[in-house]
């Protein structure tokens, strides 16, 4: 008697569980993607632009955190804050003050530095053509189940981003460069982060499918920086980046925060600019996007010792492939 | 082919009267013949209120620019520098003043810089040492010590940048005054070396640099630094070098106790260093709390009421005049020749409540210096020529220069008056005869004004100081007050060459006079100066048609062609020409002139001392009147002709 209500509970369990294992296999397909890919930019040099450099190393440090290798890295930085002159601690990039957290670490991989971070050295890594001399650390290698993130921060404007102090991209350059990605079938998804002045307008002018954009403010507002260093006597860190970094911090690889927390981060009060984001171009529902999709590199790895039939789930994940695409080619088209 | 102009049938020729009544919509202003008329009657109508007004607004836009509301408030240009969030944390205030202690027992020691301690001082403070003599020679013997050579050391220490390149450098310096003066600026100077010794964060070189003989001792420095010798100085090379100097500041401190630091901007020739110096040391005063002063004032809060405003604009009016006196106010001022920023800071110990000390100046310098170091160029972002009602407001040349602009609209304003008043053709005279004949004017009557202006110029730059030893000899004057006095005398001699040029014109015989000669004489010998008569220039021109003549017609029986230089007081029989010129006779045939010189007012009183058509305001008839000599010759018929004598 006690076996059969034993065997009974089993079975029913058994039942949950496997309903369980088909549901996390559906969830191995949901996102499409295989290999994670970031592209990390600092547009600014000069010392004053201190805080522009820590942004983006400390979105790298996150992006590492969580999983993605160097060889998946390109990180460009216009300038050496942590070798200048002025720098009273040397060696050390602060993102908080009373030097709480030093993001430049131990195993900082620069790719493009000073005086290589330029347009066309940043629309070539997007596009791929490089010329054939160039190292393997240096390219954007992804393919077509890639998931970008590309994360830029420096001086801007409505319309533009101020390179190195001489030059700009305009949104307009930005657009068709993620258009030629999606033509050539070099990102499944992309992430494009943007901590600037007026950063919303750079995101204005994309056309190309699957892009989600995030801005650290609108057209006409100025993006803040966070709090000053005394003793290093400039501003560590924006705002945008700064709030973003502190949520970050509380994501690990098998966290299911999806990108609607994202969209939180930095709520007016905290930022005094409006953040913005944009998904209109994102063919899934936001709420479904994992954030570790785009920071993390994250293995889906699931136990089990039952036979699961997948067929029905690649079918099924083909056609919303397809469809997508379709629906892409529709809108390209 | 080429094209026939078909004209209307019954005119072949354009109508009399359509020549003047032109399209006058489509004609611009001054190109449409009524509305120039109209526009030069009013120039001319109009011409002394307009002045006026122009006057008063001028003086009155630049009064009004102290007033508050009218000012800006300074702000930080230069993106590097930023805002003053660094954290000061100089200690040593005291052992800055037991230095300088030690300076000023070592100074009354030695009687004048003591090198030898200076040296070792710096060089136990980890900096490279280096001194350089120079001498001068000075124009005029020292007031106090009654001797012309100046003799003297420098001694700078710098300080190199741990991990920087040398290519950039700043300089803190302090004079080496005689007695007790300057010796806290010495001490704080050698604390703060010590202190930055210390840290890592110097990206330029910092030189620490005492001058002895205050401006002179500089100036030796800073030729010797960029390899220049404007003064002819003799100085010894400088034996190390930093890189180019981005920035300077000056110390001035004499007492222990401070109550106020005063900024000191103008420099040599009225040269102000970038305003973005003063905002730093008005943006570290304001932070560090303590109180500063521009041209000794402090700033008021009450603008709006009167005493407020009247010290705003004796603040600014004090700044125009030191600039205007063209001295470097501190050592400062040498620097900016070499667009190098530079200000001066200078303690005042007066009666206050509030006193500082020197720690905390020792942190505003580091502050200062720190914000400095940060620099990625030279300061440009802000402006180069502006004036300060205080301390926290400027007010750039853009505004200011509208003033100067309204008051040289009067001089333009005059000009043109003048011009049309010798553009406009006088009416007909009454028997209906419209004088046409002229002869042009000879060469002579524009090289005397040119001549005699070069005379004059050379006269003032050679004169005062050839003859200082003379005027010094024989006249109880010292050698400064000989040079001014010369000077003086030359002006003097000047304004009578207008009064003796009437003379001259006023035809009193063969001899025209030097009435005014005997106040340059004994200063100026040998001088030679005359103006011709008008009728000796052009010949066959009638001796008393002229203007000043009426009632003094009278013929000469000179010869004609014949031109003559006189000197000497206009008496007949005395007169003892000096210097003669004959001149070949020009030709006389009647000469069209070009038209505008047609349109002399004076054509019409060749022979008809008639009623002027054109009042010539302010003429001298008899009197002696101190004109300058360029109204003079404008004002004078030199370029008139004699219609009855033409075609001689």
């Amino acid at each position: 008697m006690e076996m059969l209500t034993l065997l009974c509970l089993f079975s029913t369990y058994l039942l949950a569980s496997s309903i369980n294992i088909e549901e996390n296999a559906g969830q191995f397909f949901s996102s499409g993607h295989t290999n994670n890919w970031a592209v990390l930019v600092c547009t600014s040099r000069f010392w004053f632009n201190y805080r522009h450099v820590a942004n983006t190393l400390s979105v790298y440090r996150s992006v590492k955190r969580l999983g993605i290798p160097d060889s998946h890295i390109v990180l460009m930085l216009a300038d050496d804050m942590a070798c200048n002159h002025r720098n009273p601690k040397p060696a050390t990039v602060f993102s908080h003050k009373n030097m709480e957290l030093n993001v430049y670490g131990d195993d900082v991989e620069v790719d493009y530095r000073g005086y290589e971070v330029t347009v066309e050295n940043f629309l070539r890594v997007l596009t791929g053509r490089l010329p054939p001399s160039t190292p393997r650390s240096k390219r954007l290698l992804s393919d077509d189940r890639s998931n970008i993130l590309i994360y830029l921060t420096g001086h801007g404007g409505n319309g533009f981003l101020k390179f190195q102090d001489s030059e700009e991209i305009s949104n307009v350059e930005l657009a068709d460069a993620f258009e030629q990605m999606w033509q050539k079938r070099r990102y499944n998804e992309l992430l494009f982060i943007i901590d600037t002045c007026q950063g919303a307008s750079m995101y204005e002018r994309f056309y190309s499918p699957n892009l989600m954009a995030l801005a650290s403010s609108q057209v006409g507002e100025d993006s803040l920086s966070h709090q000053p260093d005394l003793a290093i006597g400039v501003h560590l860190m924006d705002r945008y980046t700064f709030y973003l970094l502190e949520f970050l911090e509380d994501i690990h690889p098998a966290s299911k925060t999806n990108m609607n927390d994202l969209f939180k981060v930095c709520p007016k009060s905290h930022c005094v600019s409006t953040p913005g984001h944009r998904t209109d171009l994102f063919l899934r529902d936001p709420g479904s996007v994992l954030v570790t999709d785009f920071f993390g590199s994250v293995r889906k790895v699931e136990l089990t010792m039952e036979t699961i039939n997948l067929t029905g789930h690649i079918k099924q994940w083909e056609e919303s492939t397809s469809l997508r695409t379709g629906r892409a080619r529709g809108i390209v088209a | 082919m080429h094209c026939v102009c078909v004209l209307p049938s019954g005119s072949s020729e354009p109508r009399r009267q359509d020549r003047v009544t032109v399209d006058n919509n489509n004609m611009g202003l001054l190109s449409d013949p009524n509305r120039r008329r109209a526009l030069l009657g009013l120039l001319t109508r109009l011409n002394a209120p307009i002045c006026v007004v122009c006057y008063m607004a001028g003086v009155a836009w630049f009064m009004g620019l102290a007033f508050e509301p009218f000012t800006l408030r300074t702000y930080m240009s230069e993106n590097a520098m930023g805002s003053t969030m660094v954290e000061e944390r100089f200690p040593a205030g005291e052992r800055a003043l037991a230095t300088g202690r030690e300076f000023a027992a070592h100074k009354k020691k030695t009687g004048g810089m003591p090198v030898d301690w200076l040296v070792r001082t710096m060089q136990a403070r980890g900096l490279e040492v280096f001194t350089q003599s120079f001498s001068r020679t000075l124009p005029f013997p020292d007031e106090n010590k009654e001797r012309y050579m100046v003799k003297g050391t420098n001694v700078y220490g710098i300080l190199r940048a741990p991990r920087a390149p040398r290519t950039e450098a700043l300089v803190l310096s302090a004079p080496c005054s005689p007695g007790d003066e300057n010796n806290q600026a010495v001490g704080l100077l050698l604390g703060l070396a010590q202190y930055f010794r210390n840290q890592i964060f110097l990206a330029k070189d910092v030189i620490f640099l005492v001058n002895e003989h205050d401006l002179i001792g500089m100036q030796a420095w800073l030729e010797g630094y960029h390899h220049t010798n404007t003064t002819g100085m003799d100085w010894s090379p400088l034996q190390g070098r930093g890189g180019s100097i981005q920035a300077a500041l000056s110390l001035e401190l004499s007492s222990d106790i401070i109550t106020s630091l005063d900024l000191v901007l103008e420099g040599l020739n009225g040269q102000l260093p970038n305003l973005d110096l003063a905002n730093l040391f008005y943006a570290f005063c304001q932070k560090i709390g303590v109180l500063c002063t521009i041209q000794g004032k402090l700033q008021r809060n009450d603008w709006d009421s009167v005493s407020g405003y009247s010290h705003a604009v004796q603040t600014m009016m004090l700044m125009v005049m030191k600039q205007a006196s063209g001295r470097p106010w501190g050592d400062h001022g040498l620097f900016l020749r070499y667009h190098i920023e530079a200000a001066t800071i200078k303690g005042i110990n007066s009666f206050r409540q509030y006193k500082t000390d020197a720690t905390t100046i020792g942190r505003l310098l580091e502050g200062m210096y720190r914000k400095l170091n940060n620099l990625l160029e030279r300061l440009h972002q802000s402006y180069f020529f502006y004036l300060m009602p205080s301390l926290s407001h400027f007010v750039s040349i853009g505004y200011y220069m509208p003033a100067f602009g309204l008051l040289a609209v009067i001089l333009l304003l005059r000009a043109l008056d003048l011009w049309v008043q010798l553009m406009t053709p006088p009416p007909r005279t009454e028997d209906g005869v419209i004088d046409i004949e002229q002869s042009s004017p000879g060469v002579l009557s524009v090289l005397t004004p040119l001549v005699i202006s070069h005379l004059t110029g050379v006269a003032l730059y050679m004169l005062p100081v050839r003859f200082q030893e003379m005027a010094v000899e024989h006249f109880p004057v010292s050698e400064t007050e000989a040079v001014v006095l010369t000077a003086i005398a030359v002006y003097t001699a000047g304004l009578a060459l207008p009064h003796n040029t009437h003379r001259l014109l006023a035809g009193e015989g063969d001899g025209a006079g030097l009435a005014g000669a005997e106040a340059g004489r004994g200063a100026l010998p040998g001088r030679a100066v005359g103006l011709h008569r008008p009728h000796q220039l052009l010949p066959g021109l009638h001796p008393g048609s002229h203007p000043g003549a009426r009632g003094r017609l009278r013929h000469t029986s000179r010869p004609k062609g014949f031109v003559g230089f006189h000197l000497g007081h206009p008496q007949p029989g005395l007169h003892a020409p000096l210097f003669r010129v004959f001149l070949p006779r020009a030709t006389g045939n009647a000469r069209q002139l070009p038209g505008w010189l047609g349109a002399l007012p004076f054509r019409h009183l060749a022979g008809h001392p008639g009623p002027r058509a054109v009042r010539l305001s302010g003429l001298p008839t008899d009197r002696p009147v101190g004109l300058s000599l360029l109204a003079a010759l404008l004002e004078h018929p030199l370029l008139e002709v004699d219609a009855s004598q033409a075609g001689l």
